[in-house]
């Protein structure tokens, strides 16, 4: 709502704090400065890209499953299907559906890794 | 806690190296939470002595719930160790007499053991290309040690790890479809039973030290050793999470399956179907992707405070990323 300045541009300023002052620090702390660094990376990441990926996941989950639902709840339905065993890996769209929603998760949490490739 | 351990090298240059030895070196250079690795050096009558003591500095930890006590760790180097499995030499299994708690001292391997610089380092060119064969012949003499007596290691195979790490997924309350697909599909496709041997249990790029004229230096990390299925050995190292970057390298991001099988194979070990390796790397992202959930659960139970363990918790989504593409190939 606010964007003087956004929240995303607190989070970076508080990582960029957080480099500045690693170089100072034991190696314990040093490495766990980079982490919290990274940490922020992620929320900032979230903040950005968050909402769009969830809508994402929603719409591809609402045309799997048949029906409308908030995310948190046609989720908890998709993991009851596949473990009672309605949904397999052979089920039409499902692992569409999963991948779309892992890489963009994954974009999020952390865009420097590579998967297994196709 | 590091004042104790430097007084406990104090104690332990004189008990190793003879009245009058003068400790040289004394240096952390690694730790976990519950694990501590320190480098020290004294000097005695016997000459001067570089080694490594590995030593718990914390009585439990869910990441570690299912170790084996650093005395069994230490045993069963010596064990592998006398079958010909390159391992670090076990100098020392501390006791209550040096004030160090659980604990032991082994002599120093040089080499690297960072799975990036593995994959990536220039230095490590010229011998990369036979890493996964060398991989595969350490795991036969390893396969091949009888598990010495009384240590009491848990057996468990391909069912009993999914109800393992099933139970530790449920019981956090997490859903995450990918791991629940992941669990129903390998359950639906166990492989069929094998014979069970000693495993090193945590057999992946990051727990070998490797030399860059030699190749494979040491085996390390000992603390999940089990008895099980040797494939499960060799999924680990092909998990994609210990490739470093190299998901077109399988066998730990530097090598192919077709040499980790035939390394095997040639030192005398059973064969082992490429089909076996698979199912059980996958399992190996789906472990990973659980243990991921258990470290954030140590944070948010309060039983850690590090925040590596709510950020290793975003490390699920990498295991997804790896499973969903894996499911999609065994189709």
């Amino acid at each position: 709502m606010i964007t003087h300045p956004r929240t995303e541009e607190l989070v970076r300023a508080v990582a960029m704090w957080i480099d500045e002052i690693r170089p100072g620090l034991d190696p314990r702390n040093a490495f766990l400065a980079r982490v919290a660094a990274n940490a922020l990376a992620t929320v900032g990441r979230e903040l950005t890209d968050g909402p769009a990926a969830e809508a994402d996941a929603t719409a591809a989950m609402t045309a799997l499953l048949g029906h409308p639902g908030a995310f948190a709840q046609l989720n908890a339905e998709l993991c009851a299907h596949i473990r009672e065993g309605e949904m397999t890996v052979e089920t039409p769209g499902l692992l569409a559906v999963l991948k779309g929603m892992a890489r963009n998760q994954l974009a999020i949490d952390q865009p420097s890794y590579k998967p297994e490739e196709t | 806690m590091e004042a104790d351990v430097g007084a406990g090298l104090e104690r332990l240059a004189v008990r190793l190296g003879g009245a009058g030895a003068r400790l040289t070196e004394a240096q952390r250079l690694s730790g976990g939470a519950s694990m501590e690795t320190w480098a020290f050096g004294f000097e005695g009558e016997g000459g001067a002595e570089s080694l490594i003591l590995r030593r718990r500095s914390a009585p439990f930890d869910p990441e570690t719930a299912r170790s084996v006590s650093l005395a069994t760790e230490a045993a069963l180097i010596r064990a592998t160790g006398a079958s010909g499995a390159p391992v670090p030499p076990v100098r020392h299994i501390c006791d209550d007499a040096d004030g160090l708690g659980e604990a032991y001292v082994m002599g120093r391997v040089s080499g690297e053991t960072l799975g990036k610089k593995i994959v990536g380092d220039p230095r490590f060119d010229a011998v990369r290309g036979r890493l996964a064969r060398q991989c595969g012949a350490v795991l036969v003499p390893i396969h091949a040690t009888p598990p010495p007596e009384g240590l009491n290691l848990k057996i468990s195979d391909a069912l009993g790890e999914l109800d393992r790490y099933e139970e530790v997924y449920r019981a956090s309350g997490a859903e995450r479809p990918i791991l629940e697909l992941a669990f129903q599909y390998l359950r639906r496709n166990l492989p069929p039973p094998v014979t069970p041997t000693l495993l090193h249990g945590d057999f992946r790029n990051g727990n070998i030290m490797f030399d860059p004229q030699i190749g494979v230096a040491a085996v390390l990390d000992w603390e999940l050793a089990h008895i099980g299925d040797p494939a499960e050995d060799m999924g680990w190292i092909c998990t994609n999470s210990w490739r470093f970057g190299r998901p077109d390298r399988p066998v730990g991001g530097f090598g192919d399956y077709a040499d980790l099988l035939a390394g095997y194979h040639e030192a005398g070990g059973r064969p082992i179907e490429l089909s076996r390796v698979r199912f059980w790397q996958m399992l190996g992202s789906l472990r990973w992707g659980v243990m991921c959930l258990t470290m954030y659960l140590s944070w948010s139970s309060g039983m850690t405070t590090s925040v590596e363990r709510p950020m290793i918790g975003r490390r699920v989504s990498e295991t997804e990323a790896d499973l969903i593409v894996l499911l999609e190939q065994s189709l």
